[in-house]
């Protein structure tokens, strides 16, 4: 699917991409990491055909710079950065689907989906959306299209856990028909999510593996824990998780994505101090 | 095609709520107004009176107020937009660089155009229900030299901003253009002539090659033959070309050096990095 061959890209004298060599088949789910500067973004630009570069690029045979429209036409892209658009949501759904030949009314069910009242927004410019729905919408849009390849920035770093799982959900329906590339600066945060990890550093690979992929995307994981005394803190973040409490507020459960355990377990590991007791287990497990 | 009508209508939607179209909006419909309202229709000065003394005052401010705009808020814009990001994500999305770069033009040149063409219009329009006598003429052809004007910054704005990596950059650059252009008008031209006494037909050329002074000459060659209010090279150029010639030269040169600058611009943009 996609294929890099001594890709070398330089900024002045900054060489950002130095000779990167890769290779990514389709139907692989791949997480792009590394810490700022290791060139994850400057790859995904080149993906998308954005950078002149040394070396060749090409995605399903052609190049994303000389074939653009005909490559970009299979790409669903999430930025890290949402743009700071003012057109009206309803009029950037409209835009996005008419020039990637998709139905607004798709954009539209999946903002839906991911708790975005597309109908509430419609008039609402972009620019003026919280991170969340920019993010949701975003995301909608990318997944919106028959895009055969999903490029992602971070794209749920702004989502809270119910359009997290939402989110995860839509990327399992696509498991089958999509190559994912996810680029984050930590592991722990799309580690869940794919089965293949390359880290870059400096601009070159340092590390191309393969992971275990055991975790179900639209998998649940049903949770109840024990606290030693009810914590307004512990409580604040557990809410944010959905989760309910007893009368007591030392009681808790609810629902965690499957893909998400880790993100779960980073929150909760700040009160490992008054944690009496966490049992959690697969939906359907005994 | 559809992309690019696409494109174009994108621009529009982002330009009618941008800062910068409210303000020029204002200040052209301002002008107008502000015309009407000192009774200048009534006035007499140099021969000109009713309302081509309106437009002739009209298109000597829009000839001051428009490069400038245009080159500020263009480079602004385009250059802005790549800083922050929205090159990134728009050309992410399946649309060819043609159709982007020509569509981006073809809606900035609309939303420069209209609103000086509206509001000269909303003049005639007064003048209509006033009963004053409209030359027809003049209005058609400041028309056509208000399209050219917008056309010729346009496309230096578009080149600027293929050229420049950063907004600062861009803005420096429009500024450091449009003060060049203003340096080499008629009479600044005349000074340096007699200062640094460089032959005539040198300073004939810089006045033929400077899109301001090309306008500035052609919209007062249609009233004041005698160019009591303009230089000499100007009284030369038209004695040399004639009124008519001339008028069809500075029409059709600064179009023709705004769609070659935007041509350029569009040839390093494809070339280069995008975002």
């Amino acid at each position: 699917m996609i294929r890099c061959q001594n890709l070398v890209k330089t900024f002045r004298r900054a060489r950002v991409l130095d000779g990167v060599d890769l290779t990514i088949e389709g139907g692989e789910r791949v997480a792009l990491i590394g810490s700022n500067g290791a060139g994850k973004t400057t790859l995904i630009r080149c993906l998308l055909g954005e950078y002149a570069h040394e070396g060749q690029i090409t995605i399903d045979g052609l190049s994303p710079r000389q074939a653009r429209a005909e490559v970009l036409g299979r790409i669903g892209f999430v930025p890290q950065l949402p743009p700071p658009l003012k057109m009206p949501v309803g009029q950037l759904i409209e835009f996005a689907a008419a020039i990637s030949n998709a139905e607004a009314e798709t954009i539209t069910h999946l903002a839906r989906r991911l708790g975005l009242d597309v109908d509430a927004l419609a008039a609402r410019p972009f620019n003026r959306l919280s991170g969340g729905m920019k993010q949701k919408l975003l995301i909608a849009i990318a997944l919106g299209r028959e895009a055969r390849l999903l490029i992602m920035d971070e794209p749920a770093a702004n989502l809270d856990p119910a359009a997290r799982r939402i989110f995860f959900d839509l990327l399992a329906e696509r498991l089958q028909t999509a190559t994912m590339l996810i680029s984050s600066h930590r592991l722990d945060e799309v580690a869940p999510l794919v089965n293949r990890v390359i880290e870059l550093d400096m601009g070159k690979i340092v590390l191309d593996d393969k992971v275990a992929d055991d975790v179900s995307l639209s998998g649940r994981m049903r949770c109840h824990l024990v606290v030693r005394r009810a914590e307004p803190a512990l409580a604040k973040a557990l809410a944010a998780w959905h989760f309910s409490a007893d009368d007591t507020g030392t009681r808790w459960q609810g629902e965690v994505a499957g893909a998400d355990r880790l993100r779960f377990l980073g929150t909760i590991s700040r009160y490992v101090a008054i944690i009496k007791a966490l049992d959690w287990r697969e939906e359907g497990e005994a | 095609m559809k992309q690019m009508w696409l494109t174009a209508k994108l621009d529009i939607v982002e330009s009618l709520r941008a800062r910068w179209f409210a303000i020029y909006t204002g200040v052209f419909g301002g002008l107008v107004a502000l015309l009407f309202l000192f009774g200048l229709t009534e006035s007499r000065v140099l021969g000109f009176i009713g309302l081509s003394r309106l437009l002739v005052t009209y298109i000597q401010l829009t000839m001051a107020i428009l490069p400038i705009f245009v080159l500020i808020t263009t480079v602004r814009s385009v250059a802005g937009d790549r800083e922050a990001g929205v090159f990134e994500y728009l050309l992410s999305l399946p649309v060819s660089l043609s159709a982007w770069y020509w569509g981006k033009l073809i809606g900035r040149y609309l939303m420069i155009f209209l609103p000086v063409f509206l509001a000269m219009t909303a003049a005639v329009i007064i003048a209509v229900l006033r009963a004053i006598e409209v030359p027809w003429g003049m209005f058609a052809y400041y028309t056509a030299l208000i399209a050219a004007l917008s056309a010729c910054f346009l496309g230096i704005a578009m080149l600027i901003s293929a050229i420049a990596r950063s907004t600062d950059v861009a803005q420096g650059a429009a500024f450091m253009t449009w003060l060049v252009l203003l340096l080499f008008l008629d009479l600044i031209l005349l000074g340096v002539m007699i200062q640094g006494r460089i032959a005539a037909e040198t300073a004939i050329a810089i006045a033929l090659a400077n899109p301001l002074q090309v306008f500035r000459t052609a919209a007062l060659s249609l009233f004041d033959p005698q160019l009591i209010v303009l230089g000499p090279a100007a009284y030369l150029i038209l004695d040399t070309f004639g009124t008519r010639p001339y008028q069809m030269f500075a029409l059709f040169y600064p179009t023709l050096l705004g769609v070659g600058c935007a041509s350029l611009g569009y040839w390093l943009f494809k070339r280069g990095d995008l975002p």
